[in-house]
């Protein structure tokens, strides 16, 4: 269910009680280190170390945030998409992506963290989302390309995350992932369509493509050596598969569909190795990573602005609602 | 029924389960948030059934579902193991015997 | 059913990330009916357009200009509303403005398409590469969105002036426009009680709100008037059995839209009403702005497949 306290300790505790809560720790620990051995899944209201909690309630709600923000730059285009059957799918696919944010909005309150707080915290520049979206859409391409490169690379990510061992993030992205199946091909059509027309808006695919390469490699994160945070998530059964893993992967069917579209990758040094049987990539420009991930990348102000008007043109709006229900259920209980 | 009274801005969280064709129960879709009861079935029908998944809808207030201790577990759950003689394929003697 | 098979294949090629999602504890056969998707069976744009291409429904000359008429309706409602999505209330409104938004660009694509089967002309041709002057949708639809008041006030009398017109076309002589009908006045149905539960919450929700609904209907209301007009166009067709005039929804609209406006407590607002004139391409100088935005890129690349 969506909402239940969270464990605490209180203050003043007799021995007797202290030794009851370190017993109630120890069986829940125990239980829960069996989950996780057997590979089965922990609900919202079993015992779980205060630690798996908060990463959870991290990684979940920035996976929320990211669906919020990454509505921006496709929602820049559905005024001006080029015929009304792309104007229908991306305004289905933007609206998606508002349903993704709240399932997973919804996986989070599990955990007791209430949405308006997450909500808050985003707004207030204190959560991180995926730094991809802090880039702008510029050409109608680009549209083309955020659904094949970037919704291709969160279904690599979030397939795995299907099976995560907390029950409602799984069950979160099974419905995303289902729901998702359209966005990558829309966006590959779009390439395709762009790619086998004119000699312009061949090249607006070409660029887009450019654009959003090496952005898309880093929606995986940092490498490996460089991921303080993934070998305990994996120890979790959250993570399933390291973030070089996943990149690797994915460069490498990318560079099966780019040959169907008749575009290249910007990325000279992608080779299958044969030694390792694994893909392989150029290096990423990763100090830029992180300065977008600070904030300074060219669209994070306006992004979170732009969040910021919704929510607080919204306020009388919710503010109505709630006192009409207020009203209601007083005339129901006085009748 | 409606949650408990929202205050300010901030709408209560429903429990949304969806029957998906006619038939067959109505299983837990998901959740989200709507300040009355009847916003909450529209906000669940724009939200959970935009792909054909439902042909009916119940909304019910998190607040009112009641749910097991997960810690008793052990006592809550353990008596039906075990009672193998409640199960048709316990009854080998039986077995080849037409319609039964 | 298992979810597993049907997640890695559905997410179209990469089905070699396992996901394997059977041990105890995960969702099982109950959450995958709940989440089985299907793309249901209704009359789409592509089929009005194919059974024009074919050959097997075209609209006659008045027909075609009708129809253009509730296509450039909805086109401009659906460009307007599309807006919303990213910057609604909340989430779960950005949802429900944009399934609105989805219905009246579904309406809109098959009226042109159909519309466009008087001289082979598609729904792009129509939409992209029209003048000002040659748009036929009526001054309410074209009215910015204002703040979520004045959306809703719009929503409102859109969907229930929409709702009285489909259902008659619902038993047009011309099948095309009934089939279209048929489709659209269930989603209409919907739009109606959207509109009017957030009608009903501003009106009576605080004061603030109560203040915002009425200045949104003041604003919207001079252009209601313009919807019910008849001409020469709906005349012969209301004589030819394939429309309504549009002044006899009127009765019907103001009854029903007068229940909801009394239980919010809400007066019609007493403003005049303005002359009008999009059925004939005079419209309002919100329209250029719309169709400058709209049009630009198709309009960069002419003859372009996208």
């Amino acid at each position: 269910m969506a909402t239940q306290t969270l464990q605490s300790v209180p203050a003043e505790l007799t021995p007797e009680q202290l030794e009851e809560a370190a017993r109630h720790e120890a069986e829940g620990q125990a239980y829960f280190d069996r989950v996780m051995a057997e590979d089965s899944r922990i609900e919202p209201r079993d015992w779980m170390p205060a630690a798996y909690r908060k990463t959870l309630i991290r990684q979940i709600s920035q996976h929320a945030h990211s669906e919020i923000i990454g509505m921006q730059p496709e929602a820049n285009w559905i005024s001006r998409a080029p015929s009304l059957k792309r104007k229908a799918i991306l305004m289905a696919k933007v609206q998606d992506e508002a349903g993704h944010g709240l399932y997973l909005y919804s996986a989070a309150e599990t955990l007791g963290q209430p949405r308006d707080q997450m909500m808050q915290d985003l707004m207030d520049g204190k959560a991180k989302y995926s730094s991809i979206f802090n880039y702008p859409a510029r050409t109608w391409a680009d549209m083309g390309a955020i659904g094949w490169m970037v919704d291709g690379a969160a279904i690599a990510n979030q397939v795995p995350l299907c099976r995560a061992s907390f029950g409602p993030y799984g069950r979160a992205m099974v419905r995303v992932c289902k729901e998702e199946s359209f966005h990558q091909r829309q966006g590959f059509e779009i390439l395709l369509e762009l790619s086998h027309g004119t000699p312009e808006q061949k090249q607006m695919a070409q660029e887009a493509v450019n654009r959003w390469y090496a952005p898309a490699l880093m929606m995986f994160g940092p490498p490996d050596d460089d991921s303080p945070n993934s070998k305990q998530s994996m120890a979790w059964n959250i993570k399933r598969f390291s973030n070089d893993e996943l990149r690797n992967r994915f460069v490498g069917m990318m560079m099966e569909q780019v040959k169907v579209l008749d575009l290249t990758l910007p990325d000279k040094d992608i080779r299958f190795n044969e030694e390792t049987k694994k893909w392989e990539h150029g290096p990423l420009d990763w100090d830029e990573f992180h300065e977008v991930l600070k904030g300074r990348g060219p669209c994070n102000a306006q992004r979170l602005e732009r969040r910021r008007e919704a929510h607080e043109n919204g306020t009388w709006v919710r503010e109505a609602a709630a006192a009409y229900a207020r009203k209601q259920a007083e005339k129901e209980s006085a009748a | 029924m409606s949650p408990e009274t929202p205050a300010g801005n901030v709408w209560p969280i429903w429990e949304v389960f969806v029957r998906s064709s006619r038939g067959l129960s109505h299983v837990h879709a998901g959740s989200l948030h709507a300040p009355d009861a009847a916003m909450a079935l529209r906000n669940a029908r724009d939200l959970y059934t935009r792909r054909n998944e439902g042909v009916s809808i119940w909304v019910v207030p998190a607040d009112a579902i009641a749910s097991s201790d997960p810690d008793a577990k052990g006592a809550f759950f353990e008596s039906p193991q075990g009672k193998d003689y409640r199960h048709a394929t316990y009854y080998t003697k039986s077995e080849g015997v037409k319609h039964l | 059913m298992s979810t597993s098979p049907a997640t890695t294949e559905e997410t179209g090629g990469h089905g070699d990330i396992s996901v394997g999602v059977t041990t105890a504890g995960t969702s099982g056969d109950a959450t995958a009916s709940a989440t089985r998707i299907t793309p249901g069976n209704a009359l789409r744009p592509e089929d009005i357009a194919l059974a024009v291409s074919r050959g097997t429904a075209k609209p006659t000359e008045d027909v075609a200009e009708f129809a253009l008429r509730l296509g450039d309706d909805a086109l401009i409602l659906a460009q307007r509303l599309g807006h919303w999505i990213s910057r609604a209330p909340e989430l779960e409104e950005d949802i429900a403005l944009g399934n609105i938004a989805l219905d009246q660009l579904g309406h809109a694509r098959s009226f042109l398409s159909y519309a466009g089967g008087l001289n082979g002309k598609s729904e792009d041709d129509l939409a992209y590469f029209r003048s000002e002057d040659e748009f036929r949708s009526v001054e309410l639809f074209e009215q910015p969105n204002g703040d979520f008041a004045v959306t809703i006030a719009r929503q409102f009398v859109v969907s229930y002036y929409q709702f009285e017109l489909y259902s008659r076309l619902t038993h047009s002589t011309d099948a095309t426009l009934a089939g279209i009908a048929a489709k659209a006045v269930k989603e209409v149905d919907y739009h109606r009680d959207h509109s009017a539960q957030w009608v009903l919450r501003l009106a009576l929700g605080t004061d603030e709100s109560r203040r915002k609904m009425i200045h949104g209907f003041k604003v919207i209301w001079p252009y209601v008037d313009e919807l019910f007009a008849d001409d020469e166009l709906t005349a012969r067709l209301a004589a030819a059995g394939a429309a309504v005039e549009p002044s006899s929804l009127r009765a019907d609209f103001d009854r029903l839209t007068g229940e909801v406006l009394a239980e919010a407590e809400l007066e019609v607002p007493q403003v005049p009403a303005a002359l009008g004139g999009g059925r004939r391409g005079k419209h309002s100088e919100h329209l250029g702005y719309m169709l400058a935005e709209m049009q630009v890129l198709a309009r960069q690349h002419p003859g372009a497949s996208w």
